[in-house]
């Protein structure tokens, strides 16, 4: 593992290896000196062209913990916003002899390119924070981290990703890589929103979320993730109302019983309350949606040691 | 098919163990046996539960066992390719303010005990530290000595000390390999 671009980079060997690091990096978080040494001296550099908290927040303290030197770069107040370009933005802050550069960007593939350009400089990794409607391979790794902490291993698990997954990277970097660790996928989508071309993904495909849930359709159902509702993201025309895709495909108190004693409900926040999932679903026991956020940072150790802690030309793949 | 004669063998490794954990028990008797065992992954971990088995045994008192990984404390971490991590356990009641004593099988450059002294630093102060080895093989490359050492083995450095224990290899018996010896 060179850099951490898409899901697809890691394969089962190495993902495995990933969730088990992140299970020893878990465990300082309960302790009161929360400082380990491996990254000393490595310099990470966390450069963000779109707003984020929790993915910012948790790449910024597991550098921290992990004793590098974190530093954030927002495009907002950046030479970027006087116009700067994305290839020579990347290029200088490469040039002041970074070893990392975890980058976020709202086109998709703007992190692939960066990669290719900063090759060469004394940066040794780019990490994937999320691209556009592209991949985000860190979040795909903390839910899968929460739910093999709640189903123990995916082999032959069933999960079902609903919302939006036209605009979504979570779902896309989750579909690669549930299937790589063994799970079975099913998204549930209004056919809007589920992108063009889903027919070649590793996973099922439903309009009908009740006959999922239920497991009518793909058989019993061990895990619930609900994705946010991107407004932002969307020009308008993919759904009627709010009211009716909150009634079709929101996670209703009565959508909650229907699942199973022991069956997670995630969602990669921020929540829409009232739209994707109901306040009852989202407070629930069941929810593990602040099991994900402290999985984040535990994940995001576990990437960067994996990364930059050892020799840099016998970096186990 | 060079020197595969074992040092310690079944019965050896355990009354070996016992030797060390009537040492233990004679130097922390004072203290009331206000100590931890803290085992160094891999087999440091099996003995240092031996070591609490025993004492346990000898003394009639309990002593808190844990484990320590020092993978991320290395001085050679960044030479090599990425390692997997061991399980770090904290030993019940912490190590705040007792006598910790470290549990590995081979003392050997000294270089782990360093990496540990150092992790120790993280979890908490303890108002001593000891080091008790299966087999001290030498050729130290720190100032540092274990309190309690199971068998002296001068070795030349190019052998290698091969140590098995039923828990994690299915026998007991510790191996002098390689070298023209």
């Amino acid at each position: 593992m060179k850099h951490l671009l898409s899901a697809a980079d890691v394969d089962r060997d190495e993902a495995t290896a990933i969730l088990d690091t992140a299970t020893r990096m878990h465990a300082i978080q309960d302790r009161e000196v929360k400082k380990l040494p491996p990254l000393r001296g490595r310099t990470i550099v966390n450069l963000f062209f779109e707003d984020s908290t929790r993915t910012r927040s948790s790449f910024e303290i597991a550098g921290k913990w992990l004793s590098a030197d974190v530093i954030n770069v927002s495009a907002k107040g950046s030479s970027v916003s006087k116009g700067e370009s994305l290839r020579d933005t990347a290029l200088t802050v490469a040039a002041m002899g970074v070893d990392a550069l975890v980058v976020r960007h709202n086109a998709s593939g703007a992190v692939q390119r960066i990669a290719g350009w900063v090759s060469g400089c004394s940066v040794r990794a780019v990490v994937n924070a999320g691209d556009g409607t592209h991949e985000h391979p860190t979040q795909a790794l903390l839910d899968a981290y929460t739910l093999r902490n709640r189903l123990g291993d995916l082999e032959g698990r069933h999960v079902v990703i609903v919302g939006d997954i036209t605009h979504s990277r979570v779902a896309r970097s989750n579909v690669l890589l549930l299937h790589t660790l063994g799970a079975r996928v099913t998204l549930v989508a209004p056919p809007t929103l589920l992108p063009s071309g889903v027919a070649t993904w590793t996973c099922e495909t439903s309009w009908d979320l009740d006959a999922t849930l239920s497991g009518k359709a793909f058989g019993d159902v061990d895990a619930v993730m609900m994705l946010r509702v991107q407004r932002e993201r969307m020009s308008g025309g993919y759904f009627a109302t709010e009211r009716e895709y909150a009634i079709n495909y929101g996670l209703s108190p009565q959508r909650l019983d229907m699942l199973a004693e022991h069956v997670p409900v995630l969602h990669p926040g921020p929540m829409n309350r009232g739209l994707e999932i109901s306040s009852v679903a989202a407070d629930s026991p069941r929810s593990v949606v602040l099991d994900q956020v402290q999985a984040g940072v535990a994940v995001r150790m576990a990437v960067l040691y994996r990364l930059l802690a050892g020799a840099e030309e016998e970096v186990a793949v | 098919m060079t020197g595969h004669a074992p040092v310690l063998g079944d019965g050896d490794v355990a009354r070996v163990i016992d030797r060390i954990a009537h040492q233990i028990i004679e130097n922390t008797a004072k203290s009331g046996f206000d100590i931890a065992l803290l085992g160094i992954p891999t087999r440091g971990v099996p003995l240092a539960h031996r070591l609490a088995a025993r004492i346990a045994l000898f003394a009639d008192t309990t002593v808190p066992v844990g484990a320590l990984d020092i993978t991320l404390y290395r001085d050679d971490l960044r030479l090599r390719g990425v390692r997997p991590l061991g399980d770090t356990v904290e030993p019940e009641g912490g190590i705040t303010g007792r006598t910790v004593v470290l549990v590995d099988d081979v003392l050997f450059s000294g270089r782990t005990i360093r990496a540990a002294l150092d992790a120790l630093n993280d979890l908490g102060r303890p108002r001593a530290v000891q080091l008790a080895v299966l087999v001290d093989r030498g050729h130290r490359e720190l100032p540092i000595r274990a309190d309690y050492v199971g068998k002296n083995l001068p070795t030349a450095s190019a052998q290698s000390v091969r140590v098995r224990l039923t828990e994690t290899d299915g026998v007991d018996c510790v191996e002098l390999t390689g070298g023209a010896a």
